[in-house]
């Protein structure tokens, strides 16, 4: 029997599906329930009862962070898919719920799964008969895999070609490493090592700057913010009850912060949004205290993360409106063309700078989907690429893999500072480089052999 | 055919490097062997440079070794230079190379085949494999004696359709001075082999009397020349200086005058050469920025006044070869004894053969040394080592001994090849090895003595040395762990001297051991029992204590890969038909036909999930045998 270590990964399709669940399979899972998790009822001379549920919460090990409620069950060996420990935790589905649950796995011991491992677990400890139809669907129909892989793939090919970059500078040190040990008599100078640092200091840093862009952890923590805008008889007001009164969101009623604003907090498939309506204007007089209104709501639109401009659909556009519009500055904003039940009398190409349009009946009930849908998407799907085009980081194996790139590269600076010999100094470069790999495809020997070969002049 | 009439457990084909060891084995295991070359004259002969090791290749060397093969003793019985390369780098990559003198490698090799019991050696040369349908019964050889063997393993070198360029003149031959065989290729193309061409060359071999070594560098021979075997207590030979020369702008301009005629440059070569052994011409036209290349001028012996240009080898025509090694300082009246050539040879895709070295066609054939692709001396005899012992262990109804990449150099060498195949001729480099801080010179007995041992090939007193040492460096490793530093004066005063007063009462050895700073150098200034550990001892505790950390790290890796690596795919998996494989891994596969997950996993352009996929259809299919 061999000691395998523990992984986790994501066994539900990504996206709005009703619950979400994270697989932990290894002999670390009871351990990592016991950690991240605090059930109502009482565990079993402690330690989870197999095949049995229990409710409770998700907390995250490293800030004791509430992630949310919902059930575990843990599977002890052989009777489970993996035939090792397994446990399942299940949440709420929202993309950034189970991705966080998932992350305080990782950060509870576990491993991220490469794509296909559970499978292969359960190959490798024998388990025959469930095997063949469970795994076959599993990577085929893949709810695990292949839809992760699917749903990541465009946030991959961007982040991608950002590492490609990255790379490049470390297949050329490791080369010169590589050269360096293999042809002693070749007069490969050590000194060229040197040339390389100042690269490689760059792709460290690089590689934090991708780390800081890491969204799911302070979008989840913080939630994002919405800010809706509008003239006073706009549906501001309807919207955000449609809005809080979403059948998938979650409502809880904050106090506003200020007095003049509401600010409700729904979680959009997982994704806690913060909507601030500059509803305290409504109850003051027209003309001049509604400028007051509009100023103090626009104090607030440079810290929102998008704006809902609000604009009566069975209406002609006002220049209020166009005006409010181009006062709105770098911060993005969705048209909202509210009463879309009514015939619609807007000329929207004069919005030219909104990031889409979005017509809701908040009476009827109608687009308010569309509008949920594209905020979740505008916020976590798209999230990959900043307005400036920079790649992010948003998935917790994205993150997981670049940490791992990055402290190869720390070791790496560590060890050439300490005058470590070239071979540590190699696989230090190599453990980044294969990291790497796990998005931008391996380095191969003859690649590096390609390299060393084209760059030096070598061989007798 | 006269039909000889002995029978034969094992039939080696080819007496050079590869065939010397694929004969040694099995005839040390207990099986009655032949060993057929083209010329008794010509078994063990360095084609090419006269020296065996260095960096990765040295490696294999002692891992031959400790599996008990012979290539280690023969060099320090005959080497007349031993050097330690990368002295001033970790151990991990630290490798042995010796000078050898040629013709008493040669002769001792002979020596050692002929007075070797069970092992018949035999002039001859092999045309065709002896068939009965689909099944191997022996070999067929031009004199017209049929020799009948249980086995067959075919190293046949460069020889197969051997064809030597110098300049635009070419002719066939297996070595210059040797004859091709002929006939043999084509046979193996018949039965269904991949065959290909391949190209070399070597440099022309010059008369000492002719150069001015005194305007040369001379590199001299360790102080104390450290042997290959793990057995050889002392080098005896006496040990004869290298020397260093230099090409010039004037050297690099008269290649350049002849590049027109260089069957390589006009085409006339179809074979591909090695990117990392170019010849000169090659290095000049790829790095024309390069001021100047250097050169070790080795002797090819103590009694020859041949000596050898390294790194110099050509097919330029005749009258530039001489203008240009002329051009150099010190060779300004050199003559040239044998000119330099190119040579193009036929080889076999190693992609044919298990990791066994049996090929996957024919049953109870194998393929060892340059015929596989690969190039050098020590590649060679580390497959015809590997061969000659499944070979042996065929013959006795046993299980096939397979190398796994993370214990030898030669187990990464045989994936390679058997995996991924080869495009150029394959050499050993450190870097091929994605656990190399494992595979060291100096624990290959630690790695493989104990498989050496249980095949046969290692006797008893080898053996209880090893066992010994083993022994010796446990008990070290044991005693540093749990002795611990008191921090009395004298200690306090050692620590301050060499740098580390951060060091706290208590502190065991180990911890100790593991700073930068100290060795057992400095620890046995203030601790007694070091003192008396041999230096083998003191050697392996210190690298595992160093390295430490990284190693754990990589035994980790290992374990982790381990039970995908050991999934035997059965011969017969059908890959077609497979849902959720691309039709493109499908082809792949079935052409690769990967022995096991592990393998399949490492081929280019297979992902995970298609490993995951096969892995679950093995199972399913029942088809999937876990051999132990
Ligand atoms: C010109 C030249 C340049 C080289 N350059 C380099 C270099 O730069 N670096 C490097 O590492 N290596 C080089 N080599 C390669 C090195 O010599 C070989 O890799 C090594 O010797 C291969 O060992 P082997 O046992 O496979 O074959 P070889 O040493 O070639 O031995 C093959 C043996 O098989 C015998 N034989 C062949 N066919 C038959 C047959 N049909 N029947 C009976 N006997 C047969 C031959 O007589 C020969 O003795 C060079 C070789 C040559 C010829």
């Amino acid at each position: 029997m061999y000691i395998l270590d523990t992984i986790a990964a994501i066994a539900t399709p990504l996206g709005a599906g009703g619950i979400g669940i994270v697989r932990v399979s290894g002999p670390d899972s009871e351990s990592i329930g016991k950690l991240i998790f605090s059930g109502s009822k009482k565990i079993i001379g402690g330690g989870f009862e197999s095949h049995r549920l229990f409710y409770g919460r998700f907390f995250h090990p490293s800030d004791g962070f509430l992630i949310d409620e919902g059930m575990l069950v843990l599977m002890r060996a052989p009777r489970s898919y993996t035939r090792e420990d397994v446990l399942e935790l299940h949440c709420h589905g929202g993309y950034l719920i189970v991705s966080k649950l998932l992350d305080a796995c990782v950060a509870a011991g576990a491993r991220l799964a490469e794509p296909g491992e559970f499978t292969r677990r359960a190959f490798l400890n024998g388990r025959i008969d469930l095997a063949q139809a469970e795994s076959i669907s599993d990577i085929i129909s893949s709810s695990t895999d292949r839809s992760l892989a699917l749903a990541q793939s465009q946030r991959e090919g961007h982040l991608s070609r950002s590492l490609a970059e990255l790379r490049s500078p470390l297949i050329d040190a490791l080369a010169l490493v590589e050269a360096y040990i293999d042809f002693p008599e070749d007069e490969v100078d050590p000194l060229v090592i040197g040339a390389v640092l100042d690269r490689i200091a760059a792709v460290r840093s690089s590689l934090q700057k991708l780390l800081d862009t890491f969204t799911t952890a302070k979008v989840l923590r913080e939630g994002v913010s919405v800010l809706l805008l509008g003239r006073p008889n706009a549906g501001k007001s309807s919207l955000l009850n449609a809005l809080t009164g979403t059948e998938r969101a979650i409502v809880s009623h904050l106090p506003g912060t200020t007095r003049d604003l509401i600010e409700e907090t729904v979680s959009l498939y997982g994704l806690p949004v913060k909507i601030i309506d500059a509803a305290g204007i409504r109850s003051h007089h027209f003309d001049s205290v509604e400028q007051e209104g509009v100023r103090r709501a626009l104090d607030k639109v440079g810290s929102a993360d998008l704006i809902l401009l609000l604009i009566d659909g069975s209406k002609p556009v006002l220049n209020e409106d166009l005006e409010l519009a181009s006062n709105l500055g770098k911060t993005p904003y969705l048209l909202v063309l509210t009463k879309s039940d009514l015939p619609h009398m807007v000329d929207t190409a004069k919005f030219e700078n909104a990031i889409g349009i979005c017509p809701v009946s908040a009476k009827q009930a109608v687009g308010i989907n569309d509008l949920t849908m594209f905020i979740y998407d505008y916020f976590v799907s798209s999230s990959v690429v900043s307005s400036d085009g920079v790649a992010l980081v948003s998935t917790v194996r994205h993150r997981d893999i670049l940490l791992r790139a990055f402290s190869s590269l720390e070791r790496f600076s560590y060890n050439q500072l300490i005058n470590s010999p070239p071979e540590l100094l190699s696989l230090d470069l190599r453990e980044a480089l294969s990291a790497l790999g796990e998005i931008t495809g391996e380095t191969t020997a003859d690649e590096l052999l390609d390299l060393i070969f084209s760059s030096f002049c070598i061989g007798k | 055919m006269h039909c000889y009439e002995t029978k034969y457990d094992v039939i080696v084909v080819g007496a050079g490097h590869a065939g010397c060891e694929a004969a040694l084995a099995p005839a040390r295991m207990g099986c009655l062997t032949l060993l057929l070359n083209m010329s008794l004259d010509g078994m063990a002969v360095m084609s090419c440079n006269p020296s065996i090791g260095g960096l990765a290749k040295g490696h294999l060397v002692r891992e031959i070794d400790a599996l008990g093969g012979e290539m280690a003793k023969n060099i320090d019985a005959t080497g007349i230079q031993f050097r330690v390369l990368n002295t001033r780098k970790g151990p991990a990559v630290r490798a042995g190379r010796a000078q050898a003198d040629k013709q008493l490698y040669r002769l001792r090799m002979k020596y050692v085949l002929e007075h070797q019991d069970n092992l018949h050696v035999k002039q001859g040369e092999v045309t065709a494999l002896y068939m009965q349908g689909d099944e191997l019964m022996g070999v067929d050889t031009r004199s017209g004696i049929r020799f009948i063997g249980r086995t067959v393993i075919l190293t046949t070198g460069t020889f197969m359709r051997g064809l030597i360029h110098i300049g635009l003149i070419n002719y066939p031959g297996g070595r210059a001075g040797d004859l091709p065989s002929a006939g043999l290729s084509d046979d193996l193309r018949g039965l269904g082999f991949d065959v290909g061409r391949l190209k070399t060359g070597t440099p022309a071999r010059l008369d000492g009397r002719t150069i001015d070594f005194s305007r040369l560098e001379a590199q001299y021979s360790d102080d104390n020349p450290v042997p290959f075997s793990f057995s050889t207590k002392r080098i005896t030979m006496p040990q004869i200086p290298c020397y260093i020369a230099y090409t010039n702008s004037k050297t690099h301009e008269i290649i350049r005058s002849g590049l027109d005629r260089s069957p390589l440059y006009s085409g006339v070569i179809e074979g591909i050469g090695p990117r990392y052994c170019p010849s000169i011409e090659d290095k000049i036209v790829r790095f024309p920025e390069k001021e100047r290349h250097q050169t070790f001028i080795e002797p090819e012996g103590l009694e020859t006044v041949e000596y050898y240009p390294s790194g110099m080898s050509s097919s330029l025509p005749i009258d530039i070869q001489i203008a240009f090694y002329r051009s150099m300082e010190g060779l300004e009246k050199v003559e040239m004894m044998r000119p330099a050539y190119g040579i193009e040879y036929d080889y076999v895709n190693p992609i044919q053969l298990h990791a066994t070295l049996e090929t996957k066609l024919i049953k109870n054939l194998f393929h060892a040394g340059q015929i596989n692709g690969t190039s050098g001396y020590e590649e060679a005899a580390g497959q015809g080592l590997l061969a000659g012992i499944n070979a042996a262990l065929r013959v006795k109804g046993k299980e096939p001994v397979r190398f796994a990449r993370h214990e030898s150099y030669i187990g990464v060498m045989v994936d390679d090849l058997v995996t991924l195949g080869v495009k150029e001729p394959y050499r050993m480099f450190t870097s091929r090895a994605e656990h190399r801080l494992l595979l060291r010179e100096d624990n290959a007995d630690i790695r493989l003595r104990d498989l050496g041992y249980r095949l046969g090939l290692v006797d008893e007193d080898t053996y209880s040395d090893f066992c010994n040492k083993k022994d010796e460096i446990n008990k070290e490793l044991e005693r540093i762990k749990v002795t611990r530093i008191g921090l009395t004066p004298v200690e306090k005063e050692w620590c301050s001297h060499h740098d580390c007063k951060d060091i706290q009462k208590g502190t065991t050895l180990d911890q100790i051991l593991r700073r930068p700073e100290i060795g057992y150098d400095q620890l046995q200034e203030i601790d007694q029992i070091s003192k008396e550990l041999t230096k083998e001892v003191r050697e392996q505790v210190e690298i595992q204590i160093k390295y430490q950390g990284y190693i754990s790290r990589q035994m980790e890796q290992i374990e982790r890969m381990r039970k995908q690596e050991e999934v035997r795919i059965p011969e017969e998996f059908d890959y077609n038909n497979i849902p959720g494989l691309t039709l493109e891994v499908q082809e792949k596969l079935k052409r690769y036909k990967p022995d096991t997950l592990g393998q399949a996993a490492r081929i280019e352009g297979i992902t995970p999930a298609a490993v995951a996929i096969v892995a679950v259809m093995l199972k399913s299919r029942g088809e999937q045998k876990v051999e132990s």
